[in-house]
């Protein structure tokens, strides 16, 4: 092996003592809180929208929520469509999917009475345990009948573990209305 | 080629011994004469993908899907000899149109190809109409997962449709019996549940109607499938137009795991497959057995088992104190149980066993007797009317496994002298495990009153569980392992596919306990496992021929002549004689 000798480097008597550059130091802080006070910071623009203290944002009086992109990934939810109809037939395919097993369905028989008899298959139950949910969108990915989606709220707290599942209710106003074609509702098919 | 014996051809070679020799993609292999083409590829292990072939049934042929390239060799012209290669085979003259392997048997120097693209062309384009008028319903399909239109579609079947027309309406969701829902638009026309019902069942009230596209399945009018054999049709049934009331929209089957157990509802004792999902139970399937039930079971066995989440079942050991059961441990219970029965003269006591159990439990029932003293050990006949099928005479799953354990010609007989002493009072106290004997052996609540001590090892909270003064939960026959000999004298075992719930045991632990706690202290025999146990019974009864638990074959097997056959399986034997169906 090559062996590289590496030679200390001269240093002067100034920098030797270390102040000037705990000074030079000190100067680009003060800077920076007077900057601040005046409210020019560089986050205190439109494009970051922060409090002008320095680029913090002041979270939750402040929040970024407008900014996240369509595909960001927040909690998953069910979805209805135009016509308040449940979208999900109770497939399971997500809760096969889902890596730390999150979710639990128990499915359920549509009456023949109801006028949507023929889709035959409904979720009686379905939780979403938030304690376990890794946000990873596979459901959404695996879902054939496109009724759950990932939505950009991610703050869901709670005071006990049973207060972070989601139940169906929950899922569904969390979730709201997506509109396009799901061949179930469709006469024809 | 000097050596004398190869002078002979393949050909004799095979016939010599009763068959044929078949060329299967590529391959010589020699098969039974007469042996469909279907089950030669099998036996070569090449996957021919069939919907309405079934062994069990006649073939009709009628899904096309089995399509494969057949070649002879050519009919020699009148005084040409046939000629020869080197390998012994003539040339193998190729058709060029595809036959169906299920209904056609093979031939001498016969040529088969399961792959190519003939074959590969057929099996695309059979699957596209099958297609044409299938709803895409599988998220909602109970069959996905299972479904051989799915596997194959998958693999034979074009991405997309070509179909742009509207499909056929066709009935849905039709209720054609007590226990089953039909789905017309599903249905791929294949005709199993069709023969099923009029071949094996004999009661043939399913039927095609109308022609062409528009054909369906129906039931006769004015007729509803209520036979008891009416849920085997969901089995065979390739697609999702037959399904089960019972398990339907309750779990996808890929989340179910699968044990093989035998059914314990009567003497049959019919093999089965347990479906379960953490600990409930979601459906039993019958698993072929030739010897015993087929691939058949009946709709009333197959629906009634006891799974842990029942609400009735006994959680935890109870001893009645001023009238009223209260919840104890283990220990309490059995240290109760144990000086309760040494207060009695031996012959003040009976102990009660069942036909109902395991051959392990039984001798822990007769080691208990022998340790109380007592030769009073029976068991309660349980008799019913046997249908000619799979349903035996006898109710209890294991009687002839109870007349070897516990050396006793028929230890049903001692019952009535048992019921009489304990109405006169001359028996005191008496053991009884998996039985409740209000409802089977003829004592009324006022005789069980009559006695001073019922000690009892119950699954649910029956009449003598209630009558007891000490009770033991114990484990229903999904919930454990261990053998059973059925009325054929088949040995079979049973496979846990459940944990028994709450502070439940398995009953051979529950009884060694009890009988550890009569002696005082245990005995280096005592067994610590069912292994062990086992071993020590088959080592006590020669019969068993060295069968412990886990020598036992899946599909069981014969230790006992007891000269009962099997009705469904002796006429499954005369068909396949006939040839009518591959069996």
């Amino acid at each position: 092996m090559a062996t590289i000798k590496v030679t200390r480097p001269k240093l002067t008597l100034l920098e030797k003592i270390y102040l000037p550059a705990v000074i030079k130091g000190l100067c680009i802080t003060f800077m920076h809180a007077i900057r601040s006070m005046l409210g020019k910071t560089p986050g205190a623009n439109e494009n970051f929208n922060s409090s002008g203290l320095g680029v913090t944002m002041q979270y939750p009086e402040q929040k970024w929520d407008d900014q996240l992109p369509d595909y960001y990934r927040g909690v998953p939810a069910l979805v209805t469509d135009e016509e308040q109809r449940e979208r999900c037939v109770s497939c399971q395919l997500c809760e096969f999917i889902c890596p730390p097993k999150a979710i639990a369905i128990i499915p359920d028989e549509i009456e023949s009475d109801d006028p949507w008899a023929k889709v035959e298959k409904r979720p009686k139950e379905f939780d979403i345990d938030m304690t376990r949910c890794i946000y990873c969108g596979m459901c959404e990915e695996v879902c054939p009948e496109q009724a759950i989606y990932l939505r950009k709220d991610y703050a869901m707290t709670g005071l006990s573990r049973e207060d972070m599942v989601n139940d169906k209710k929950r899922l569904y106003e969390i979730g709201g209305v997506r509109t396009g074609l799901v061949n179930k509702w469709n006469e024809i098919k | 080629m000097s050596d004398s014996t190869t002078t002979q051809l393949p050909k004799d070679r095979a016939a010599e011994k009763g068959m044929v020799n078949v060329q299967i993609d590529g391959h010589w292999i020699q098969v039974p004469r007469g042996t469909r083409m279907i089950e030669a590829c099998k036996i070569a292990e090449k996957e021919v993908p069939h919907y309405c072939y079934h062994p069990k049934l006649s073939s009709p042929g009628n899904c096309r899907m089995c399509l494969v390239q057949m070649g002879m060799p050519a009919r020699p012209a009148p005084g040409e000899e046939p000629t020869y290669g080197d390998d012994g085979y003539q040339e193998i003259g190729w058709m060029p149109r595809p036959v169906i392997a299920c209904a056609n048997t093979v031939g001498e120097n016969m040529g088969i190809r399961t792959t190519g693209d003939l074959v590969e062309k057929c099996r695309e384009g059979v699957m596209e109409f099958l297609l044409i008028n299938h709803p895409l319903d599988c998220p909602i399909c109970d069959q996905a997962g299972e479904c051989r239109l799915q596997e194959f579609s998958v693999e034979h079947g074009k991405g997309e449709s070509r179909f742009k027309e509207d499909k056929v309406k066709k009935p849905k969701n039709v209720k054609i019996g007590p226990r089953i829902r039909l789905d017309d638009e599903r249905c791929i026309m294949c005709s199993r549940c069709i023969r099923f019902m009029d071949e094996v069942a004999d009661d043939p009230v399913l039927g095609f109607s109308e022609r062409g596209t528009h054909t369906t399945v129906g039931i006769y009018p004015g007729r509803e499938l209520t036979n008891n054999y009416g849920l085997n049709t969901v089995d065979i049934c390739p697609v999702g137009a037959l399904t089960s009331n019972d398990f339907r929209f309750q779990m996808r089957t890929w989340f179910l795991k699968e044990t093989d157990s035998i059914d314990t509802n009567c003497g049959t004792g019919a093999n089965i497959t347990i479906w379960t999902r953490g600990n409930k139970i979601f459906r039993i399937t019958p698993r072929q057995n030739d010897e015993v039930n087929s691939c058949w079971i009946p709709d009333s066995h197959r629906l009634s088992y006891t799974c842990p989440t029942d609400d009735d079942r006994l959680t935890a050991c109870l001893i009645k104190a001023d009238g009223v059961h209260e919840e104890t441990c283990w220990e309490n219970a059995l240290d109760a149980a144990a000086d309760a029965l040494k207060q009695y003269d031996a012959n003040e006591i009976a102990v009660i066993a069942s036909a109902r159990q395991t051959n392990e439990e039984l001798f822990m029932m007769r080691t208990l007797a022998s340790e109380l003293g007592s030769d009073r050990l029976a068991i309660v006949a349980r008799a019913q009317t046997p249908d000619e099928m799979l349903v035996s005479s006898d109710k209890n799953p294991n009687t002839t496994g109870a007349k070897l354990i516990l050396d006793d010609k028929n230890p049903a007989d001692k019952m009535d002298a048992i019921c009489e002493s304990i109405r006169s009072g001359q028996i005191k106290a008496i053991v009884v495990a998996s039985e409740d004997l209000t409802e089977a052996a003829q004592l009324t609540n006022e005789d069980l009153d009559n006695l001073e001590l019922i000690v009892s090892l119950n699954t649910s909270a029956s009449a003598t569980a209630q009558a007891s003064d000490i009770v033991f939960p114990g484990a229903s026959s999904t919930e454990k392992r261990g053998s059973m000999i059925n009325v054929a004298g088949r040995l079979q075992k049973l496979n846990a596919a459940c944990i028994p719930p709450g502070d439940a045991r398995v009953d051979w632990e529950a009884i060694r306990d009890l009988i550890n706690a009569l002696s005082g202290e245990p005995s280096n025999d005592t067994p610590q496992s069912i292994d062990q146990l086992s071993e020590i019974i088959t080592k006590s009864f020669d019969v068993l021929n060295d069968y412990t638990l886990s020598k036992i074959p899946n599909s069981g097997v014969t230790v006992i002549e007891t000269g009962v056959s099997i009705p469904l399986i002796d006429r499954e034997t005369a068909r396949k004689a006939t040839g009518e169906i591959v069996g």
